[in-house]
């Protein structure tokens, strides 16, 4: 078999294999009913690997997406829902912000990292500031177009491969995409071609910002509340969902479908593992479990590819 | 035949024991969404579940009562440990909530498909679940008021608070400060959080004592009582009161000093069985019985004459503990 299809396939492969095996293991989740409920969460996990790609494209990383995630969520369930136009300008004081740190990162030539994992406390105080404890709710528009029943299709499912698409037509398609996947490459040779990394850069980190914000805003139609700590996993969550995906940390070697597959299987082997009752302490490793059987494969495959 | 009627008669046994509790819930399925087990409150309130529940499955009362804990106290995470349970056809679910208002959404999900929702210590708002709360604002008050009867000259207060940014911590501050504004001979001359965890209290408090007058009291939130006594000793400066949170380590700091120099104080905290007053709680409903929405769970209070005995029965770095039987829930329920 063609082992660069068989790469791109693997995640896709490893999405059914967790999804057969949850089906076996609780048949009432083989329903609309179910898995409009199981899925449900993992949209907005998807919208924040989302984010976490364009970051990753450009070889850098956002240690700071699940805490902006929080936030955005503390301001749709504050600012937004009292005073739509204050809320939507700092929702979009955000989106600036990111690409403000993109330019930084270039700019000054600071490890993104570091920026980021600084910026995480940031956004997490703000968020505290305007939501000392969890509370708020979430605008009526918010909740139903979350809670929106679409014949024989669930929700989460149409809404993943809707995101899946748009950013693969963007990203991978789009002359711009190619361009923006060359920044991470090689950026000296798209430099000396004219155009702008530094541009390039704050247009990657504004579309990561804008994503984070659609993150926070459909997890907040599904809590209904605000919390500032709501979703400080999603950071992980996210950089693995990329990986999962096929994705590479540098060469701007990413794949829009891959990663929102990715983040599907993630939120699927949470589900796979509460079902079969394994103890909690041993959850978070068998999660990790899987990430590496995912990784182990791939790295076979590609082993494979390199030798021919 | 013989084990039928075996197992009848131990059903019908545990009925009479269990008195108000009904076999009609025999078939019904309870489940426990915890969303926090990394401290000794959590571990205690686990095993009081499991040391109530599964007697009480074995005589019939209910046909499971399972317990999940997420793996980290997160919102996302106990949703979808929720949407999971509904999807396991549980009847009851009974939630130690990661937040008040965040797993509104999913409540309201499971209450949608007919679950009965009870939720205690992290309460939810959503109004369809019942709520076993506890007034983390009158236990902050009970301890400034243990303190204006025992000082009445007043004096500087030092606070130690819990986690930022989670409710409980928010309430129990707001009844110490509102409070100490009620007494003006008090004055709360310094507050760091010491997130419910000896050493960290013990950390922040050290960080804080150079800048600090003589400090007369410290008010606490539970399991921070000894990190702070610690700081004070390793300071050089003199031990003020202390007020307790009912773990172990604690109340034998506390055993020892009162030993030694006649130290008094008191300790305040819930005791971690209240999951069991949920769990009959729960049955309760499923049996068909009214229950009011809200219900308000006591205090376990040691003062200076019960601390041995306190003592004598807390496990080595555990909590201080109740369990609930049926009968004490239904007195609850009855707001006796």
């Amino acid at each position: 078999m063609n082992r660069r299809l068989l790469r791109q396939a693997l995640p896709f492969i490893s999405l059914a294999v967790v999804l057969i095996a949850t089906f076996i293991v609780q048949p009432r989740t083989m329903s609309y009913f179910g898995l409009n409920l199981m899925l449900q969460y993992a949209v907005p996990i998807a919208l924040a690997t989302i984010a976490q790609m364009f970051i990753i494209t450009v070889n850098d990383l956002d240690l700071s997406i699940g805490p902006f995630v929080g936030l955005v969520s503390c301001i749709g369930a504050t600012l937004l829902l009292d005073n739509p136009a204050l809320g939507i300008g700092a929702l979009a004081v955000l989106i600036a912000a990111y690409g403000a740190v993109g330019a930084l990162v270039h700019l000054r030539n600071l490890p993104s990292i570091v920026v980021t994992l600084g910026l995480s406390f940031v956004w997490l105080g703000i968020a505290v500031l305007i939501l000392p404890s969890p509370g708020g709710k979430a605008p009526v528009w918010l909740k139903a177009i979350m809670s929106v029943q679409i014949p024989v299709v669930p929700f989460p499912i149409v809404a993943a491969v809707v995101i899946g698409v748009v950013v693969h037509l963007a990203l991978m398609m789009s002359s711009y995409g190619v361009i923006a996947r060359g920044a991470g490459g090689n950026p000296k040779a798209l430099t000396r071609a004219g155009w702008s990394m530094l541009r390039t850069k704050i247009i990657m980190y504004m579309l990561a910002g804008f994503f984070g914000v659609l993150s926070g805003l459909s997890l907040l139609g599904l809590t209904t509340a605000g919390d500032a700590h709501v979703a400080d996993r999603y950071t992980l969550y996210s950089i693995a969902g990329v990986i999962l995906g096929g994705g590479e940390f540098i060469g701007g070697r990413v794949s829009p479908m891959g990663a929102v597959v990715g983040a599907l299987t993630l939120a699927l082997a949470g589900s796979f593992l509460i079902f079969l009752k394994i103890s909690p302490d041993w959850q978070i490793g068998a999660q990790g479990a899987i990430l590496i059987i995912v990784l182990a494969l791939r790295a076979l495959v590609t082993y494979g590819e390199q030798k021919r | 035949m013989f084990k039928k009627t075996l197992a009848c008669t131990i059903a019908l046994a545990a009925m009479l024991a269990a008195g108000s509790a009904m076999a009609d819930t025999k078939d019904k399925k309870i489940a426990l969404s915890n969303n926090y087990a990394g401290n000794s409150w959590r571990q205690a309130m686990l095993k009081s579940w499991d040391k109530v529940t599964k007697p009480a499955v074995e005589a019939g009362i209910v046909a499971a009562a399972d317990p999940f804990t997420t793996s980290e106290n997160q919102v996302t995470e106990q949703a979808a440990q929720i949407q999971n349970l509904i999807l396991q056809g549980y009847n009851a679910i009974v939630i130690n909530a990661a937040s008040p208002d965040a797993l509104n959404g999913v409540v309201k999900q499971a209450c949608d498909a007919g679950i009965v929702v009870v939720s205690f210590d992290g309460i939810v708002t959503e109004p369809c679940a019942w709520r076993i709360a506890v007034d983390f604002k009158a236990m902050g008050a009970s301890e400034v008021e243990y303190l204006a009867k025992k000082m009445p000259e007043g004096g500087n207060l030092l606070e130690i608070r819990g986690l930022a940014g989670v409710f409980v911590d928010d309430e129990i501050s707001k009844g110490i400060n509102e409070t100490v504004a009620k007494y003006p001979q008090f004055k709360i001359v310094g507050s760091v959080h010491g997130d419910w965890a000896q050493e960290v209290a013990q950390k922040a408090v050290a960080g804080i004592l150079p800048s600090l007058p003589e400090v007369k009291a410290v008010v606490t939130q539970g399991g921070d009582g000894y990190g702070a006594a610690q700081a004070f000793a390793a300071a050089g400066r003199p031990t003020p009161l202390i007020i307790m949170g009912n773990r172990q380590d604690e109340l034998q700091w506390w055993k020892e000093q009162k030993d030694a120099n006649k130290y008094e104080t008191m300790s305040v905290s819930i005791a971690p069985g209240v999951s069991t007053l949920a769990f009959w709680v729960a049955q309760m409903i499923l049996d068909g019985k009214e229950v009011p929405k809200d219900l308000t769970v006591p205090f376990l209070r040691i003062d200076q004459d019960n601390l041995e005995a306190s003592l004598a029965t807390t496990e080595k770095g555990g909590v201080a503990n109740v369990e609930y039987t049926a009968e004490d829930a239904a007195k609850v329920v009855a707001g006796k």
